[in-house]
């Protein structure tokens, strides 16, 4: 920010009269930021770093150890833990490809001018202002086995969605796709309509039909943005908690982010819960930095 | 082989109407300019040949055959647009094989296309680049190429050269030319740029208003305007116009311009022509260079005072006060030396236009 030359204060202005410079006023601005972001995202980053190498219990009083890379060893050779790894990942998988096939397609349908479309772009934006947890309670009403809407609608019967071990993860990826395909499709229709019109006119002179126009024309022009919603998508799944926990207790639905939370606060395992909470972000930031590099090149043609 | 023709077409944008009972046919190979100003129908004329325009009422033939109701796609039809239309993330040998792609060509002969049209339109150095690293010019060979590599029925333009400066809309004039000559295929080329209208076309259609004014070769245009909106829209520097009258002098007839003093003497077979416009309601028409200026008196000239002189290079222009109308006339450079000097003026008979001023159509009087 070297090149930003700063204004001058206004030599008639109260703060020039209290002795105040440009710096002054400027750190007043920053300093709480930065002292806020040190206070409660930084230090506390540090901090879980710290514990992930000891053998930490909240809950308890006794004297903590050092133990090297033991809780990583431990988590990284249990089976449970990777099993849970598998889990989230389907459940990433498919509730991502979900929302950005059902987000996109809903975007395509609204790039164009209908009557109402205001409004209609309104309520479908709906789902991903509510609260994540009364989401998952609602929709554990709505799939409720005997009177449930949904089975009464499918004619299933008493199909038990979220009892049901094949079934929760993906009962929870349907309600994930739901709440944020909202997302992905205003990112998406930001996108379409900065494709000018005139490339669409240029390729129906070129006789190409529809489908050479959208897979030639329409997604190379969109990628970028729809990468963006990938990213920011992928990262939210990852961690999807809330939902996945109100909606069922299936161990075949047990995501990482639950299985951290046991961990941290059912059996206090504080240490471990910090070495696996950082596993996590490791996984994280790789799959995003795939993703970003990818986006790099994209943006660059 | 190509012939277009345009039967009673209208078109309206909402209320308003864009397009009055349009007729025109456009014969093989031929180059047609639709020259008016902006807002006069012209691009939305062009538009609806390609078919990205719907119209209200009439036909659009290709070749004998109704195409209004196909999709732009079908009516095997190039076009290059003003803003380019570039594909930004292709490289040009993309942005031009995309035509021949999209209907499924093999790739050998989608690179032959390619690169013979390259060669043609002297892109084959780029064709690797993305159009965001071209010049203005360059990327307007690449739109041409682009519309030129699948030999379309017919070639629509809609102000190709506009968004270039002045130099290389000159360059790009020249090459639209040659190519149009060389390649030869019909060709309706869309601008408000008389000058492009002229060099280029076979015949000229000028548009106002949705109207079409006159349609007619660059010299029928420019030497016999059917109306005054003509007249003034063609030619640089412009035709000056004035309120005129006619009368008999001793035989000869006496066409005084405003509230001249003394009219300029034109043949007597002018009178009979005239006829109905003896108590007024005639305009007279001359270009500048119809405007004879010299120095010294001589029978039939009207001394005048030169006003103020545009120094144009290979010639001046001199406005001179006729009364209280203005000529302009064309002048050798330097030949009237400054403003307020005294000169001798005629107008050249054979060179002028007279307009009925209500209607303001052409009387067709010739001398």
């Amino acid at each position: 920010m070297a090149s930003v030359a700063l204004t001058n204060l206004d030599p008639a202005s109260r703060a020039a009269a209290r002795g105040w410079s440009d710096l002054t006023i400027r750190n007043l601005f920053i300093i709480p930021t930065l002292v806020f972001l040190i206070v409660f995202n930084i230090f506390p980053l540090i901090y879980s770093l710290g514990y992930s190498f000891t053998n930490f219990a909240a809950n308890r009083a006794e004297p903590w150890q050092f133990v090297g890379l033991q809780n990583y060893r431990e988590l990284l050779s249990d089976d449970h833990i990777w099993s849970n790894f598998v889990i989230t990942a389907k459940y990433v998988i498919v509730s991502v490809a979900g929302q950005m096939i059902v987000g996109f397609g809903l975007a395509l349908l609204l790039n164009r001018s209908f009557p109402m479309k205001g409004l209609i772009t309104t309520l479908l934006l709906l789902p991903m202002m509510m609260s994540a947890a009364v989401v998952g309670l609602f929709w554990q009403l709505l799939y409720s086995p005997s009177w449930g809407p949904i089975n009464y609608v499918l004619g299933l019967g008493d199909f038990a969605w979220l009892s049901n071990p094949d079934s929760a993860l993906y009962a929870v990826a349907i309600t994930d796709i739901w709440m944020w395909s909202p997302f992905v499709m205003l990112l998406s229709l930001a996108g379409l309509s900065a494709v000018p019109q005139h490339l669409y006119e240029a390729a129906a002179i070129d006789r190409a039909g529809w489908w050479y126009t959208f897979t030639r024309i329409t997604l190379p022009l969109v990628s970028p943005i729809l990468l963006i919603a990938l990213i920011f998508r992928t990262m939210e799944a990852f961690k999807t908690f809330d939902i996945a926990y109100t909606m069922t207790t299936q161990p075949t639905a047990e995501l990482i982010a639950i299985r951290l939370y046991k961990q941290a606060f059912q059996q206090w395992d504080t240490g471990k819960s910090c070495a696996l909470a950082y596993i996590v972000l490791i996984m994280v930031l790789a799959i995003t930095n795939l993703y970003v590099k990818y986006l790099n090149k994209v943006k660059e043609r | 082989m190509t012939q277009i023709e345009l039967r009673g077409i209208e078109k309206f944008f909402g209320a308003v109407q864009v397009i009055h009972n349009l007729n025109l046919a456009i014969a093989d190979n031929e180059f047609i300019v639709l020259l008016g100003q902006s807002g006069c129908g012209k691009t939305t004329t062009l538009r609806a040949i390609a078919g990205l325009e719907t119209i209200d009422k009439g036909d659009v033939l290709i070749d004998g055959k109704a195409v209004q109701h196909l999709k732009a796609a079908d009516r095997d039809i190039a076009m290059v647009f003003q803003s380019f239309s570039l594909y930004p993330h292709m490289t040009v040998f993309e942005n031009v094989a995309f035509p021949l792609r999209a209907t499924r060509m093999s790739s050998g002969e989608v690179d032959k296309s390619v690169r013979e049209v390259a060669r043609v339109l002297r892109i084959t150095d780029l064709l690797d680049k993305r159009p965001s690293a071209l010049s203005g010019g360059d990327m307007q060979r690449v739109a041409i190429g682009r519309a030129l590599v699948r030999r379309p029925k017919a070639m629509l333009m809609d102000e190709p050269i506009g968004a270039l400066d002045a130099k290389l809309r000159e360059e790009m004039r020249a090459e639209i030319k040659r190519l149009h000559v060389k390649q030869g295929s019909t060709t309706i080329y869309v601008t408000h740029d008389q000058i492009e209208a002229m060099s280029l076309a076979d015949r000229i259609v000028i548009m106002h208003e949705g109207f079409i004014q006159q349609v007619g070769t660059p010299d029928e245009v420019y030497s016999h305007p059917a109306n005054l909106f003509v007249a003034q829209f063609v030619g640089s520097p412009v035709m000056n116009i004035a309120e005129a009258s006619v009368a008999d002098q001793a035989g000869a007839a006496s066409v005084r311009v405003g509230d001249a003093p003394a009219g300029f003497e034109f043949p007597g077979q002018l009178l009979p022509k005239l006829n109905g416009h003896s108590n007024g309601g005639l305009t007279l028409g001359i270009r500048p260079e119809g405007v004879l200026v010299r120095h010294d008196a001589a029978p039939g000239y009207i001394p005048v005072e030169a006003n103020i002189i545009e120094p144009l290079g290979s010639f001046d222009i001199v406005d001179l006060k006729v009364g209280s109308t203005m000529l302009r006339a064309r002048t050798k450079a330097g030949y009237v030396s400054g403003p307020g000097e005294k000169v001798h003026v005629r107008i050249d008979p054979e060179q002028a236009h007279f307009f009925d001023t209500a209607s303001g159509k052409s009387l067709g009087v010739r001398l």
